[in-house]
């Protein structure tokens, strides 16, 4: 099918590009406007004028909880939110059950991804054997199956010999390892940001050491090993101090933020709101300046919604027992579009932490409306704004702190592979 | 950034739309003149001296209170259920161990059993923060919550029981100097102390405890953080002890007990170095020779008895007040 999108505001941030003008879809890949224009007879037009069309998502975290969650959501359900979100692409962290850590499970993952007919589905791979921190992946394997990325999520590997020979032998197949930072024993129990909210409400805390120290960790194993790491989350000033330096030293590593990490603080717990229960914790309000500070200087590449479905439950909970997360697929762009709203970054810049650069982190070909990329577009309305409606998710989870919020930038149409998966 | 969380005052949940206050979950946020009200009231369910308490009263006629403690307690439940009886109010008290909320009934299920029972005020005490809240957020307009304690976060009873027996031995809180010593972190005591002192007027909060015991940024609650007692005692009229538990310690946050006394240990010297006629107060249940001495705690400068008797009263006005409405006015 060939689609002609037309009249929009191209920003294709790859390409450094940001005029209106029309684009073409050819099948399932973008076609080359020059060649375009002679004998492109389009089976569908789109009409664009006003809307800004741009790559379609790339998330770098986001949890469908299939399978083992399934009470929780399903990838129907989640592949779905991430279409209506304009998420094109999907990184799902390894700490399924069963947990990614064979080629098998590889193959269900991304078979059943295609079959949903929604986004595109990049399983990573598990680091470590059940993701125990104690036996290596068979790593050749997981890549030769679709893997591009290696992780052990927020199950640290304490040994710190076994981290040094994981990023080693990663590094031998060129597979990125993606690195929790957060250190298991100054976590604890603690369930917020240790500071002045934590003292007031006298909920366990986490200091923001129990990220630094570990990342200072994971970044001397990335310089001496050579490995290209990639942090999932920062949430404190100190560690986007961290990753400056480091990159400042060359060090192959790159960095995201959430993008509640970018809007709210712990003063938004205020009397103990479980919607606001994350991990990492949101921290100080010069913790949140100082990360909207790293995106904008480039220290942090990506942002991610670090998407987290729950049932109704898991929040109706005393705090420190509810269950951390956000769902926050649908929420990523609009999110993202209100910090250029904010002053903080360029539509432009805004756009490429959201498609190109995780698609670099990742190492895929999508993010970018290159000639022979695959099609994979998001329209968007950038002046109407939606009311978040906690319940009137695509996704099975409702639990967003964003409800009832207004937000500017709503999404339109979204394609993945030349084929409308959401809109029309 | 969040619509409700305009930076504070934000309206708590434990006052309703015309300001009048229906939960009584914490400390933070009332005002001065709600605080004093309850004190106020307090006074008249003191029985006078050599008197029989007063049993017929029929405030709370009709009503049922349910103790719901998912917390061990002997003190501040039996004085609770006194309380209630005293207002003519049928108690029931539950001691429930909760389970952890992903097995077995929830709290919010248990509550709601519960309430399909007509009862009209819920004290709730938990090990873990917020619970009180949470119940608060889930129950009817005419449901009232107390708060008998909520993990580390407050226990605002005990705040006022304290408040009323300092006003009885000491007088006016503005003119004194305090110094809360121990365990601050675990402590929702402190907490809810800190509050209310602060909205009184004390001229001075201290907080004492080696670094391993105190919250960060604890002086954004208003208090000056010491780690030296003795050095902090100075001018101090009315020290308020905080009882150790152990359990909590792990061998990391004191090392041990006696070198804890040793440090923060509560003795007559060390009392001594306070103001003159200086006092102590201690929530209970002590541990003699541990925080406290027992030569102190037994001593004329020691309150510890009438916190006790005065919880009753400072309860029932709680109870009384909620029910009746109209304490009004927050902190401007």
């Amino acid at each position: 099918m060939k689609i002609h999108i037309r009249g929009g505001r191209v920003i294709d941030p790859a390409n450094n590009i940001d005029q209106v003008c029309d684009l073409f879809v050819d099948d399932s890949r973008i076609v080359d406007p020059q060649l375009a224009r002679g004998d492109f007879t389009a089976d569908q037009i789109i009409d664009a004028t006003g809307k800004v069309v741009c790559p379609g998502l790339v998330d770098l975290q986001a949890r469908l909880r299939e399978p083992g969650e399934e009470h929780k959501a399903t990838m129907q359900s989640e592949l779905s939110a991430a279409v209506a979100g304009g998420v094109t692409s999907v990184c799902v962290p390894p700490d399924t059950n069963p947990v990614i850590d064979t080629p098998a499970m590889v193959h269900m993952m991304r078979q059943r991804g295609r079959r949903i007919e929604k986004a595109r589905v990049y399983p990573l791979g598990a680091l470590t054997i059940g993701l125990k921190g104690e036996q290596l992946t068979d790593m050749a394997t997981l890549r030769d199956a679709g893997c591009t990325a290696l992780s052990n999520v927020d199950r640290s590997i304490d040994n710190t010999l076994v981290m040094r020979r994981a990023m080693q032998y990663a590094s031998t197949f060129d597979l990125t390892v993606f690195l929790t930072a957060l250190d298991p024993w100054l976590k604890g129990n603690g369930c917020v940001h240790e500071g002045e909210v934590s003292t007031r409400l006298g909920l366990p805390a986490i200091p923001e050491a129990a990220e630094v120290v570990a990342l200072a960790r994971e970044l001397a194993l990335i310089e001496t090993t050579g490995a290209r790491g990639h942090i999932t989350q920062l949430s404190c000033a100190r560690s986007v101090d961290k990753i400056a330096e480091a990159k400042a030293r060359g060090l192959n590593v790159t960095a995201a933020v959430s993008a509640h990490h970018l809007h709210l603080s712990e003063k938004d717990i205020g009397e103990f709101d479980t919607r606001c229960h994350v991990m990492p914790p949101l921290r100080s309000v010069a913790d949140r300046d100082a990360l909207r500070e790293g995106l904008a200087t480039g220290v942090i590449d990506a942002i991610c919604s670090d998407h987290q479905p729950h049932g109704l439950d898991a929040k109706l909970a005393p705090f420190s027992e509810s269950a951390p997360g956000i769902a926050g697929l649908e929420t990523l762009l609009p999110l993202t579009l209100k910090l250029v709203d904010e002053k903080v970054i360029s539509l432009l810049d805004a756009i490429s932490r959201v498609t190109i650069q995780p698609a670099r982190i990742l190492g895929i070909d999508v993010g970018q409306l290159t000639p022979d990329a695959p099609a994979d577009i998001c329209i968007f309305d950038p002046e109407t704004t939606w009311q978040v409606d906690a319940t009137g998710l695509k996704s099975q989870g409702s639990n967003t702190p964003f409800d009832q919020l207004l937000l500017n930038g709503s999404l339109i149409t979204a394609l993945v592979s030349g084929k409308i998966r959401h809109g029309e | 950034m969040l619509p409700e969380t305009v930076d504070p005052p934000f309206r708590s949940i434990q006052v309703d739309d015309t300001g009048c206050l229906t939960h009584f979950l914490t400390i933070e946020g009332l005002g001065r003149e709600q605080l004093i009200g309850i004190l106020d009231t307090a006074k008249e369910f003191v029985p006078p001296p050599g008197d029989s308490p007063n049993k017929s009263s029929a405030l709370l006629a009709g009503h049922t209170v349910v103790n719901l403690f998912f917390e061990d307690s002997t003190r501040t439940r039996t004085t609770f259920e006194i309380a209630g009886k005293r207002l003519g109010a049928e108690v029931i008290s539950l001691n429930t161990a909760r389970l952890s909320t992903h097995k077995g009934e929830s709290v919010l299920d248990t509550v709601r059993t519960l309430e399909a029972m007509d009862t009209n005020i819920f004290v709730v005490r938990d090990s873990a923060s917020g619970t009180a809240h949470l119940i608060a957020k889930h129950v009817p307009a005419d449901v009232h919550i107390i708060n008998a304690g909520d993990g580390r976060h407050a226990h605002p009873t005990q705040a006022m029981l304290d408040m009323f027996t300092i006003r009885e031995h000491k007088g006016d809180i503005s003119k004194l100097r305090f110094a809360i010593v121990g365990d601050i972190l675990h402590s929702r005591v402190a907490r809810s102390q800190i509050h209310a002192l602060n909205t009184l007027g004390a001229k001075e909060v201290r907080v004492i405890a080696p670094a391993t015991l105190l919250p960060t940024e604890i002086e954004s609650l208003g208090v000056s953080a010491l780690t030296n007692l003795d050095a902090g005692l100075e001018n101090i009229d009315v020290v308020m002890m905080l009882r150790l538990q152990l359990e909590r310690m792990e061998g990391q946050l004191i090392p041990s007990t006696q070198e804890y006394f040793r440090c923060y240990g509560m003795t007559m010297e060390r009392l001594n170095r306070a103001a003159p006629e200086a006092v102590v107060m201690h929530p209970g249940p002590m541990n003699r020779g541990l925080e406290i001495a027992s030569n102190v705690a037994d001593s004329e400068r020691s309150l510890i008895l009438s916190q006790v008797t005065n919880g009753i009263a400072v309860r029932m006005a709680i109870m009384a007040q909620l029910v009746q409405g109209g304490l009004k006015g927050g902190r401007q």
